[in-house]
């Protein structure tokens, strides 16, 4: 028993301890090895930091609400570059374009609904079919992708609107919007999991779906639900980071779940569900952030960042298993 | 029992699934304060009753009552509601979770906002596993209690609504000695509430130790309800299989030839302690003790699966090293594993494949398998072990337990082993092929195979076994020659009252 | 006792155990039927030829894949990897010439392959996070080795390397039958030899497989062997066919090879799956491309025409087997 107390102890602070050393070292590594004046904990760049985090991070909350509860999601790569070619080209029709600057949130909220909806597509039909979710979402990666390039071919969509990017920009004590809306996308989520009912099903649901279903809890429901959840963050990530850059590309987004389930995994998240931590999330998308961060820092290129980030995850996983070994009393199978 | 309302009655309960009727009009009642036993064999509706009275599966025509109120339950959560509980034999806990949200699993108490009201959600917890007496809180992470506490969280469910009747399905099965009897102490005390209790178990002993009445169940149909003061395991039986089984010791020995096997000194952490026997070409040797003995760590250990700290074993007086089960395999070592689907069978493999796996590398013609040589040993193993199945084409998974249990056994016999290893060679299969099974194994003694048959059923072991070990807690208490032993001397052995006088 | 009682379950399953065993076969028909009766030009030899031919690629790196799925793993890293392969390919022929760079280019593939087969095989890891950290990892090195560079061979007159990719042989192209050639021997290894045998044997049920003496780490370690030798495979083609090449090549085709792994019939679960319905899945997400080209449509509303047919062709394998149309759960 004590033992396991142990690894999970280890397992929800490991990341922050990671956290720690990368900064160390990079504080001290770029000391010798940065052209930049400035140090590498200098708060200007931590905030740059927090900011880059944003895009990726709050999608993450998501994927680790959909992990807990047992299922995965490959498409927001695609719902992330779909929801932002809807905002940006329903500026664009006459309609709204009429509206002046009061289109904005018009806009935004048919991104929400845009991100909404594929997240209900994903989930029913996880729900209906029975098909595994890796599946499900595997083809939705493709089929979505497939949307929006059918929306604009291969041209980029653009629409740029100065109130807009002002939104984007704007900050409160030096924290820029994007800042302040993963803030409030970390709290809503650790909410809806620590205190909510729903949030709390969701671990039964991942750790034994049958036993879930006898105790009475409507699992079908609760995954489409989390799905949706994952469309509604996702939609706004890609609404905060597209207000302000004005201009979507057909193949943004790509490679984003890769990225995104690599930090919930090194933030602790079970793959088979059931267990997981919203905030040792954010730890994970923070590590690697910091990791892309400092290596630039240190003159790295982003080859060494892919390398390091790769080997790391399978070293994670490696230790985790040799901490929660029973040692002797395995089989050697 | 004063009172003479039943908690719980069916009344003809039928069911039919394409092809099978699996229920055959299925009456009866269990009283408040009863514990009741419903007994059959694998097949025999049991598992079907069940999923009727939570609510599965709808019956085809016939009533439940509860108090004598006509009830329609469409799912486990509404079976509940009406106070129809199960404490389920696979625990279904989540262990990321506390206590108290698993014993409310499902009905957490809310407040606005679909918030969780955590205060009485612990208040209401506390006052269950008080009356439980468990040694833990409601705080308390599922997955660090240890399984037998698991299992009072697991009763602790059933007690958040006013429950007329709970059902245990075989509750003992991953329990020690002493875990169990606080189990029967708890179910004695849901008795003494009014509670009528349902308790479905295979194990006799238990059966007449803890039930007032036993249910048999066969072939789908009712055969008859006992009280159990006024019967005995011979009537209990025959209800159960339609004629009595004799399990008499078995006398017909042949003699022993050289020693085969021998093992000296065997120990592995944690698990046994300096295990020491010898095994004779021509013997059975019977393994017997408590679940947790160790017995299935040595017979592991024996297949090269872990890892021994000390001690030797000996084939034909050679002493060999046993990394995995490649070599023992290779040494003549053959294990029939305890659990069938999970270690002995590919389900989704077909009965051909499954039986050749082993030699798969030796059946073979240039780089390729040979068809031929697959189906020849199919063939010989099929007819051998009389195993009923369509074509060598069948997947293994559509089998019954017993014909999937001879493929299992038709495996291990194609690799002509020295040693047989046998664990648990009957869990789980009807009684015609559980007799069938020992006569395979005293037949192949009779053919000079060296043969040990691990088993936590006193009769089989009594029955099949020229020697038997008795193991309590990682060591050898005792072992008995088929003259000296009796049951009592057994039992004592087993639970460590015996003394340590090895034959 | 199994779950029999739906009302659909009878009628489904007749028609369904049929199509269940060949169902992919007979979408396959159906669709090339209802394209060639849409669009003469698609029957065309030439016309199909040159599907196969787009397909040589992916196909090659799929067949190897086939074995990782059956194996009960995953591999996310193939892509990747095939970036890897085909840098190295081109930047060892400038310096070494071909004799010595395609087989030193095998062994490094094959050895990254090694490393992936030794962590989920040996080391029991989750093989889609060890492939997917090898995906990140491979790009990396992909991206130290070429510098971030485009790779060009200089002067493609003087080498014979453009044979794996524009040769003919017969008058057919020789990656077709490069292709051909790997799947039969592969489709061979995987029905027909022991080692086959033991690939079911430890997808279907690792324990069990152990349990009878099969190697099961051995085993899961061959699987990714052969994994990136296919891909080492796709690599060349890749390489000699456009003779020279970017290092992102490979990106994003690890999950269209999984996509035509899993539409030829391999479960995700394990221990199903041959490699002749590999095949098929390649050439149906091939033709689908082509078809839908034929007609006019621009290459991504293929996208959605496989993410359809994908999850019709799971959903129609789940539906027979459990004998219901729809998900029981509530």
């Amino acid at each position: 028993m004590r033992r396991q107390g142990l690894a999970r102890y280890f397992r929800s602070g490991a990341i922050w301890g990671f956290i720690v050393l990368e900064l160390i070292f990079f504080t001290v590594a770029g000391a010798f090895l940065s052209n930049s004046d400035t140090g590498f904990l200098d708060p200007g760049n931590m905030l740059l930091l927090l900011k880059q985090s944003a895009p990726l991070g709050i999608i993450a909350l998501g994927m680790t609400v959909v992990m807990i509860n047992g299922n995965i999601d490959l498409s927001v790569g695609a719902i992330f570059a779909l929801c932002a070619v809807v905002m940006l080209d329903s500026m664009n029709w006459p309609i709204l374009a009429g509206l002046g600057d009061w289109a904005i949130p018009f806009a935004w909220g048919l991104a929400l609904l845009t991100g909404m909806g594929l997240g209900l597509v994903n989930g029913l039909i996880v729900w209906k079919t029975g098909v595994d979710a890796f599946i499900v979402t595997l083809g939705a990666m493709l089929g979505f992708r497939g949307l929006v390039f059918m929306y604009n071919g291969e041209q980029p969509t653009y629409h740029l609107n100065w109130t807009m990017v002002d939104i984007a920009e704007a900050g409160i004590f030096g924290l820029q919007t994007p800042v302040l809306v993963f803030a409030a996308c970390i709290l809503g989520v650790w909410l809806l999991m620590n205190k909510t009912v729903h949030g709390r099903n969701a671990y039964p649901v991942g750790d034994n779906r049958e036993a879930a279903v006898n105790a009475g809890i409507r699992v079908g429901p609760h995954m489409v639900w989390n799905y949706v959840l994952i469309g509604f963050l996702t939609a706004l990530s890609s609404i905060t980071f597209y207000s302000a850059s004005g201009s979507v590309n057909p193949n943004d987004g790509m490679l984003y779940e890769l990225w995104i389930i690599t930090a919930v995994v090194l933030g602790g998240t079970k793959l088979s569900g059931g267990r997981g931590s919203v905030i040792a999330t954010v730890g994970g998308i923070i590590a690697i952030q910091l990791m892309r961060k400092g290596l630039g820092f240190i003159g790295a290129d982003t080859a060494m960042v892919n390398l390091v980030i790769g080997s790391i995850l399978v070293l994670v996983l490696f230790l985790d298993r040799q901490l929660n070994r029973k040692s002797k009393q395995d089989l050697r199978i | 029992m004063t009172d003479t309302t039943p908690a719980l009655r069916l009344e003809n309960i039928v069911k039919t699934f394409p092809g099978v009727r699996a229920l055959d009009g299925v009456s009866f009642a269990v009283l408040p304060g009863e514990v009741h036993a419903l007994l059959g064999e694998n097949g025999a509706g049991k598992s079907t009753l069940m999923k009727v009275l939570g609510g599965v599966h709808q019956p085809d025509s016939g009533t439940i009552y509860i108090e004598e109120e006509p009830v329609v339950m469409t799912n486990p959560l509404e079976a509940k509601s009406k106070g129809v509980v199960f404490i389920h034999q696979e625990l279904s806990l989540a262990e990321e979770l506390s206590v108290a949200e698993n014993v409310y699993l499902g009905e957490l108490p809310r407040k606005r906002f679909g918030r969780v009201d955590w205060k009485r959600l612990h208040a209401d917890t506390a006052a269950i596993l008080d009356r439980l007496n468990c040694g833990f809180g409601p705080g308390a992470i599922v997955g660090e209690l240890s399984i037998a506490k698991r299992q009072m969280v697991e009763i602790a469910r059933a007690l958040t609504v006013d429950a007329k009747a709970v059902i245990f399905d075989e509750p003992t099965a991953s329990l020690t000695d002493a875990e169990k009897e606080v189990l029967f102490d708890i179910i004695r005390d849901l008795r003494e509430q009014g509670v009528g209790i349902v308790y479905i178990s295979h194990r006799m002993e238990e059966i007449f130790r803890i039930s007032d009445r036993i249910s048999v169940l066969r072939d789908g149909s009712h055969r008859g309800t006992l009280i159990t003061a006024e019967t005995g395991e011979d009537e209990v039986t025959r209800l159960m299989i339609g004629r009595s089984l004799d399990l008499s010791r078995n006398v017909a020995r042949t003699a022993p030839g050289e020693v085969a096997f021998e093992v000296r000194g065997l120990s592995c952490e944690g698990l046994f302690e300096d295990v020491s026997f010898e095994l004779r070409a021509g013997e059975v040797l019977g393994f017997y003790g408590l679940v947790g003995a160790g017995r299935t760590e040595i017979a592991e250990t024996l297949f090269g699966l872990r890892t021994p700290r000390s001690g030797e074993i000996h084939l034909k007086g050679r002493a060999v090293t046993l990394h995995s089960p490649v070599d023992a395999i290779r040494h003549g070592i053959s294990l029939v594993p305890e659990s069938r689907k999970e270690q002995g069978l590919v389900l989704g493999m077909n009965c051909r494949d499954n039986i050749t796996l082993p030699q798969v590398d030796d059946l073979t013609a240039g780089p390729f398998v040979s068809d031929g040589a697959e189906i020849a040993i199919f063939d010989q193993y099929r007819d051998r072990l009389d195993i009923k199945t369509p074509s060598w084409r069948q997947q293994v998974g559509n089998l019954s337990g017993g014909n999937q249990q001879k493929i299992v056994i038709g495996k291990w016999l194609a690799m002509r082993p020295d040693v047989l290893i046998v664990d648990e060679p009957t869990r789980g299969i009807d009684v015609g092929s559980k007799a069938e099974i020992h006569n395979l194994i005293r037949e192949l003694a009779a053919h000079g195979y060296a043969v040990i048959v691990i088993s936590s059923e006193m009769p089989e072991v009594l029955h099949v076994a020229d020697r038997i070990v008795a193991m309590y807690h990682g060591r050898i208490m005792r072992t008995f020659t088929s003259d000296e032993v009796t049951e009592d001397s057994l039992v004592q052995a087993i639970s460590g009252l015996g003394q340590d006088s090895a034959a | 006792m199994a779950d029999v009682s739906a009302s659909d379950g009878t009628a489904l399953r007749s028609v369904g155990a049929f199509l269940g065993r060949h169902g992919i076969v007979v979408a396959f028909g159906l669709f090339m039927i209802g394209f060639a009766l849409t669009n003469e030009r698609f029957i065309d030899m030439d016309n199909i030829l040159g599907v196969i031919r787009s397909s040589t690629i992916l196909g090659v790196m799929a067949l190897g894949v086939t074995f990782v799925v059956i194996s009960g793993n995953l591999d996310l890293s193939v892509g990747s990897m095939m970036s890897f392969s085909t840098i190295v390919v081109l930047d060892l022929h400038e310096r070494i010439g071909p004799e010595l760079a395609i087989p030193l280019m095998f062994a490094m593939t094959m050895s990254l392959g090694a490393l992936i087969g030794f962590l989920v095989g040996y080391l029991r890891l989750n093989s889609l996070i060890v492939t997917l950290g090898m995906l990140s990892a491979i790009h990396g090195l992909t991206l130290t080795y070429s510098g971030g560079q485009n790779m060009d061979i200089a002067d493609q007159q003087a080498t014979w390397f453009s044979v794996f990719g524009q040769g003919r042989v017969l008058g057919i192209p020789v990656p077709i039958l490069m292709f051909v050639l790997l799947a039969v021997v592969l489709a061979t290894l995987l029905a027909k030899t022991p080692f086959g045998r033991k690939v079911y044997a430890v997808g279907g049920n690792d324990v069990a497989a152990t349990f009878s003496g099969i190697p099961r780490a051995r085993v899961v370690f061959m699987t990714y062997i052969i994994s990136s030798f296919c891909v080492a495979t796709a690599g060349l083609i890749q390489a000699s066919r456009s003779m020279g090449s970017q290092n992102t090549v490979g990106q994003g085709m690890e999950l269209e090879v999984l996509a035509a792994v899993i539409l030829g019939g391999a479960s995700l679960m394990g221990g199903a799956g041959t490699v002749f319905k590999t095949v098929i899945g390649v050439l149906i997400l091939g033709f689908i491309q082509n078809g839908l080209l034929l007609l006019g449509l621009e290459f991504y509303v293929q996208y959605v025409v496989t993410w359809i047919i994908i999850i019709l062709a799971v959903w129609l394998d789940i539906a027979v087997k459990r004998g219901r149309l729809w998900s029981p759960i509530a």
